[in-house]
């Protein structure tokens, strides 16, 4: 037997005997559109009218919404019926051609991976297949979406037999049966603590489930009812598309579906490379650093090289920090290219129709097990500790592009807020059932200052535009979580800034009538801040977790109003419950089984300030003073401007005279760049800050000391300890010292 | 001579055929712009806590500042009027960023008109 026909042998046993379908790296890693098929060219060169391709753009458009307000309004999950979702159209080859206008964008360039693995696996297997009335069904982010709390469901939609689209939407459901309730566990320190791991699966045949794959899924939850349910409007919400995508067949023709789908990809992706040539070309260069893993706090930096070269944008990620196996912060790559995707399809061109082709022009580079780029092995269920720092090094570097490029979309902007500050719960409620998921009011986040005005508080999340807060007389009806005080807005919490960033609400949370109940908090930014402000402009401050244990607040509520106070500094300073405990923290909080009345509060953050705080109108200065937006001592301090106490009026020749002195001490105060940097620079991380990721060189990535690295093209994950062990040493050290002491 | 110059961001512009960072508010020649502006202003090294004041009583760990053995605050300032043009967020002794490198060839292509697309949209 020759050699070539014993490696033919061999290769098709090894083709014909796969262990295991594992994500497949060729559908992962590749965001691009699918080149146009010879069927969608037939259908283009018969349906070629741009204006009855915009009526069919419409029809399908309004499917999406429609079926998008039908899972808002029928599903039981808090993030569907706060907007956490999208609806869409998927190409034959698996594309994401439309989605709907509001919900979680994110999706939009992420949701393509689990339709084109069904295309690749299931479709000529004989023991899946596709056929009409297939229902299919993904949560693992490893094989697309953002982290396994998401579920998706898509349905294939046939023509005489002939494969048209698929037709589906991707819910954030909440619990999944990971390790703490709620489905998005910061205490995951393997993939497998992550609860349900749905690679793409037939779970109904016939436009039925079936009954054995939904008892199942709903015997791996914590909420059974809720996995039904959320099962059952995303079905809905895919049959209704379904039918209005044969409505539109019906009245005018497949052709002018295929060719529509085809055309608004290839249309969406040159117009968004018509729009990147107005840029100028060259680099931009951006740092974030993440403070933490929601386990303990540490420097994770991420490192973005953009270049722009004609209609391309190289988004250059290498020399960010490593992978972490044991906790639950990295980021599947698909992922990460799904929420860049976000700063462009909602920040910078929102006039483009929703679709993943406005990500086709953009190149991504990474290291491999970098935070950016984890492998299987690494958890994923608390990407956006790292995705949504990286989304921020996008989003202050862009407007150094944009700010030249002549007429534009969208105003330009400083750094949104980007971390979810809400509660996860978990816990029996008031009915007796077992319950785990999130709070809605993480999408109130404080936007960002554009260059003309000033940044909206509380206004929407990084990744969905139109999202709601929830109402907590709703929330209160099915959990026993109350917030004993309205969400009202943090003094000090914006970045400072010719124009201001907007600010965030505090959250002061308690839980009454519940036999068991637990509260969980996954945010970062407690020692750095987690945005930034542009071009002169100050970041936000950081936030932490506070808490109040050894009190009943209804019982003080009830017999000692006096002691009541309504906002966390006046809380915590002042300490009114005798007996308490007062403490904060960082806002990583694992499930803490948490008695009635007592307090657990975190603040929403703020946007990052524009320009000089020196250019801020003194006006404006005086407003957010009179609005308990800002303190006296940052009109006096950040702003420079002279108020009088009581009234805010301006003192417009103390203010002018204060800011001429302070633009005199800052001259006076820098230093020359290059005698500063002698001072300034290291050649390495400083040995008291646990460092991940490059410093000066991007081949060279720290990995927590300066004496421990690794080369970027073989990256070493991290295994952290845990931190009750950490804590468990310190303990000992310090009684060591004190028994040597004694001695 | 054309002294034509491009607003590169609220504080930077360059003069494109003398190919120069200058300050937008009071027109500082700051630097080569085929250089690092950041090179040409001054700079100072500032405890976050002077911008962001604790809320909190500094006996608690977290107090809604920046911590400042982890983090500082990097002002660049215009060495003629005071402007702060621009600042970053690193940690002690980190790499200042050189976060604009524009192709100047290019620029000047485009807005001296020799490629003629100035007036495309974006």
């Amino acid at each position: 037997m020759g050699g070539d026909q014993e490696k033919s042998i061999i290769e098709k046993f090894l083709e014909e005997n796969v262990l295991f379908l594992g994500p497949d790296p060729a559908i992962m890693e590749d965001h691009r559109v699918v080149p146009t098929t010879p069927r969608e060219q037939i259908a283009l060169d018969n349906f070629s009218n741009p204006d009855e391709i915009n009526l069919v753009r419409h029809k399908l458009q309004t499917a999406c919404n429609e079926s998008f307000d039908m899972v808002e309004q029928m599903g039981a999950a808090p993030g569907a019926k706060w907007g956490d979702l999208i609806s869409g159209v998927w190409t034959a080859n698996g594309d994401l051609a439309l989605a709907s206008m509001g919900g979680v964008l994110i999706f939009s360039v992420l949701t393509q991976h689990p339709v084109k693995f069904i295309l690749k696996y299931w479709k000529d297997d004989p023991t899946v297949g596709l056929k009409d009335g297939d229902i299919f069904m993904h949560n693992d982010a490893r094989y697309g979406n953002i982290h396994n709390t998401d579920q998706s469901l898509m349905i294939p939609v046939f023509h005489q037999g002939e494969l048209i689209c698929f037709t589906g939407a991707i819910v954030h459901e909440g619990e999944n049966g990971a390790i703490e309730p709620g489905g998005m566990p910061s205490a995951a320190e393997s993939p497998y603590d992550e609860g349900l791991k749905m690679s793409p699966i037939k779970v109904g045949e016939n436009f039925e489930f079936k009954r054995d794959i939904m008892t199942f899924l709903q015997n791996s939850v914590r909420e059974p009812k809720l996995q039904l349910e959320g099962m059952k409007s995303k079905f809905f919400a895919a049959m209704r598309m379904k039918a209005r995508v044969e409505d539109a067949i019906a009245e005018y023709g497949v052709d002018a579906v295929l060719a529509t789908m085809r055309k608004t990809l290839t249309d969406t992706e040159a117009e968004v490379r018509r729009r990147l040539r107005t840029w100028p070309d060259g680099k931009v260069r951006t740092n974030v650093f993440a403070d933490g893993t929601l386990r303990e706090n540490c420097l994770i930096r991420i490192r973005l090289e953009m270049e722009k070269l004609d209609d391309e944008l190289i988004l250059d990620f290498r020399g960010s920090s490593p992978e972490f196996l044991n906790r639950p912060n990295n980021t599947v790559l698909a992922s990460l290219k799904g929420m860049l995707a976000q700063e462009f399809l909602s920040f910078v061109w929102p006039d483009l129709p929703r679709n993943q082709a406005v990500f086709a022009p953009m190149t991504v580079l990474t290291d491999k097990r970098s935070a950016l780029h984890c492998s299987p092995e690494a958890p994923n269920a608390q990407s956006m500790m790292t995705f949504f720092p990286s989304f921020t090094c996008v989003q202050i570097g862009v407007p150094k592009y944009l700010y030249s490029a002549g007429h534009r979309a969208t105003d330009i902007i400083a750094g949104w807020y980007n971390m979810i500050v809400t509660f996860l719960y978990g816990g029996v409620n008031q009915y007796g059932e077992l319950v785990g998921n999130v709070c809605a009011d993480l999408n109130g986040m404080g936007g960002a200052a554009r260059w003309n005005r000033d940044g909206e508080h509380s206004l929407a999340p990084i990744f969905a535009p139109m999202a709601d807060i929830g109402e907590q007389e709703l929330i209160e009806e099915e959990i026993p979580l109350i917030k004993i005080v309205p969400h009202r807005l943090m003094r000090d919490a914006e970045g400072f800034g010719k124009f201001r960033g907007g600010h965030g609400y505090q959250q002061i949370a308690t839980m009454k009538d519940s036999s068991m109940w637990g509260f969980m908090c996954c945010s970062i930014g407690s020692k750095f801040p987690t945005t930034y402000g542009i071009f002169g402009g100050y970041a936000p401050g950081t936030l932490p977790l506070c808490k109040v244990k050894g009190v009943n607040v209804f019982e003080v509520m009830e017999n000692t109003r006096d002691l009541l106070r309504f906002t966390i500094p006046e809380i915590m300073n002042e300490r009114p419950f005798k007996g308490a405990t007062y403490s904060t923290h960082h806002m990583g909080l694992q499930l803490e089984f948490s008695k009635p009345g007592e307090l657990y509060m975190i603040t929403q953050g703020g946007g990052g300030g524009y320009g000089d705080v020196l250019e801020r109108d003194p006006a404006l200065v005086s407003k957010d003073y009179l609005d308990e937006l800002i303190s006296m001592r940052s009109a006096r301090t950040v702003y420079h401007v002279v108020l009088d106490e009581k009234s805010g009026a301006v003192d417009v020749a103390a203010t002018e005279q204060a800011r001429k002195a302070e633009r005199e001490n800052r001259k006076r105060r820098g230093k020359p760049y290059r005698e500063f940097l002698k001072e300034w620079e290291t050649p390495e991380p400083p040995r008291t800050v646990p460092f991940y990721g490059s410093w000066k060189d991007k081949a060279l990535i720290y990995r927590g000391t300066p004496d421990d690295t690794c080369p970027a093209d073989a990256i070493v994950p991290i295994i952290m300890p845990n931190p009750k062990d950490v804590r468990i040493a310190a303990l000992e050290a310090e009684l060591a010292t004190l028994r040597t002491q004694q001695r | 001579m054309s002294t034509k110059r491009v607003a590169i961001t609220e504080y930077l512009e360059i003069d494109l055929e003398k190919e120069r960072w200058h300050c937008r508010s009071c027109g500082h020649d700051i630097a080569a712009a085929r250089a690092n502006y950041k090179e040409g202003l001054l700079v100072y090294n500032r405890d976050p806590r002077e911008v962001h004041h604790p809320v909190l009583d500094e006996s608690y760990p977290f107090t809604y500042a920046p911590d400042p053995n982890w983090c500082r605050i990097i002002e660049f300032y215009c060495p003629t009027c005071g402007t702060m043009i621009e600042n970053e967020y690193l940690p002690p002794g980190h790499p200042i960023t050189h976060d604009i490198e524009l192709d100047i060839d290019k620029l000047k292509a485009r807005h001296l008109g020799a490629e003629g697309t100035s007036n495309a949209t974006g």
